[in-house]
């Protein structure tokens, strides 16, 4: 197998701290520049072992679609994000299609595809501006002031996803709970196969009672087709559930700050790609390992070493988003790779734009005095996570 | 200029009905179909799509 690589350029010696996104530290951090502008995918270790920071735009489209290059975490190498060094259980789940590579991911994902579609999530607009509107209406009732993200951005994804699977409402709390001891980089693997299992249960529950008593929803379409098992159904649900709440929770927090400080763009919809592209919060998700050896922005990169693309890093490369540290609504933003890219691409995607549109119209219209309760420099925001986003958003309105 | 897609590669992430619902649009199963393979006067919204499918599944070609 050629992999068009002659002299491989010797790696820097030393490694580099990981995650580089670090409390105190300004986001994207500083060396994600560094690193585009020098040689090509900085290398560093982990407890999983070699892993290569791929950072440029180009290389980072490249890593996502090589078929060289594989997404199942059970491979030796693959690269492990938790402090612990722990593999994180919730991969052994199956039906956790992200964590499969083709031809194997491509029997989920097109059973999925269809509930996705521009025109599916366009039909859902009613559902998510009423679930927007709810939380709203609860918000202003209750006083005039709020965490906005326990009482806004957190539930609008969550019960979006709840109702678009079936999930009973009264469920909302459990979810949330269970959902952010996964995506916490500090809770330990105990913790999170504790939070696995109890989701996994869950949801074998509702899938039993919906094969029994179908509804309209996602769940009870894919019993009726018939080509998923039990246990890769509650899977699927799971996956579904947990990819689609706290990223989506976050991109809302971040967006209302950013609207904040910049309201002259309240009500321009050009503000979704662009806040997808700036925060770029799954930067650190689409981790991968190389099968074979593969060379990739001119470095040769060893079967067995872990790859990490860098999302963020490749949504501010600079021979693609000019100033890429401006936020700035205006420039085309789509080729950002906030979403991935490759098979792999964000299956929500365009349920995540809708979200963001209607989440934010609603808001600054029905909000209008709509303000920070905190200086923004005060505001915390997760480093602990795999996520980037923020803790809370206390905010006052009249 | 000609569309061609393979429907094959495509992974139904709408990319291209999102850039150009003019000349694609997902069928029943999700998947792309073209709506106006010669792409009319859109044929820079047929390339910018091409470019943005996450799987490479549109190709467009010139006449
Ligand atoms: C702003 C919000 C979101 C962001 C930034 C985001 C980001 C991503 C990224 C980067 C991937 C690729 C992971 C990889 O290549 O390893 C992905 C995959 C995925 N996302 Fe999202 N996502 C968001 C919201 C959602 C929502 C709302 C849903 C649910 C409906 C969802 C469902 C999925 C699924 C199922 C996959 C796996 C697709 C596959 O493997 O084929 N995401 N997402
Ligand atoms: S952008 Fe590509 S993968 Fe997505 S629906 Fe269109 S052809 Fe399919």
């Amino acid at each position: 197998m050629s992999t068009g690589a002659e002299a491989p350029t010797p790696a820097p010696q030393c490694p580099v701290a990981f995650p580089l996104r670090q409390p105190g530290r300004p986001f994207p951090p500083p060396e994600y520049a560094q690193y585009r502008a020098g040689p090509g995918p900085v290398r560093t270790e982990l407890p999983s072992g070699t892993v290569w920071l791929v950072t440029r735009h180009e290389d980072v489209r490249a890593v996502l679609t090589d078929p060289r290059i594989s997404a199942d975490p059970s491979r030796p190498g693959f690269p492990k994000a938790s402090r612990t060094g722990g593999a994180p259980s919730q991969y052994e789940v199956p039906g956790w299609f992200v964590a499969m590579d083709p031809p194997e991911h491509g029997r989920f994902r097109k059973t999925l595809i269809p509930e996705f579609t521009v025109r599916k999530v366009r039909e859902l607009r009613p559902a998510i501006q009423q679930i927007v509107d709810e939380r709203i209406d609860a918000m202003l009732a209750a006083g005039t002031s709020a965490d906005l993200v326990e009482s806004f951005a957190l539930p609008v994804p969550s019960l979006v996803i709840s109702s678009l699977l079936g999930v009973p409402r009264a469920d909302r709390d459990f979810f949330e709970d269970r959902t952010r001891v996964l995506v916490r980089l500090s809770s330990t693997d105990e913790e999170r196969d504790k939070a696995t299992q109890a989701l996994l249960r869950y949801l074998g529950r509702l899938i039993q009672i919906k094969q029994r008593r179908p509804g309209d929803d996602l769940i009870s379409r894919l019993i009726a087709a018939g080509t998923l098992s039990r246990q890769e159904l509650s899977g699927v649900s799971m996956l579904l559930l947990i990819a689609g709440h706290e990223t989506t929770a976050n991109n809302i927090g971040l967006g209302v700050v950013q609207l904040l400080a910049n309201p002259q763009w309240i009500g321009d919809d050009r503000i979704v790609e662009e806040l997808l592209r700036y925060y770029s919060v799954a930067d650190l998700v689409a981790f991968r390992v190389a099968v074979e050896d593969v060379e990739v922005g001119g470095r040769l990169i060893r079967a067995g070493e872990g790859i990490v693309p860098l999302l963020a890093a490749a949504n501010h490369d600079d021979t693609v988003f000019a100033a890429p540290r401006e936020f700035d609504p205006e420039r085309s933003a789509r080729s950002h790779v906030a979403f991935g890219y490759g098979v792999h691409q964000c299956l929500g995607q365009n349920l995540v734009r809708v979200e963001m549109e209607i989440a934010y119209r609603t808001l600054f219209a029905r909000m209008p005095s709509l303000a920070l309760a905190v200086p923004v420099e005060e505001l915390s925001l997760k480093y602990d996570g795999v996520l980037f986003g923020l803790h809370e958003l206390p905010v006052t309105w009249k | 200029m000609r569309i061609t897609v393979d429907t094959g590669r495509c992974v139904g992430a709408g990319q291209c009905v999102l850039t150009a619902p003019d000349l694609f649009d997902q069928d029943d199963d999700g998947l792309v179909t073209v709506l106006d393979p010669t792409a009319g006067v859109s044929a820079g919204a047929a390339r910018e799509a091409a470019a943005l499918c996450p799987s490479g599944a549109i190709s467009v070609a010139a006449d």
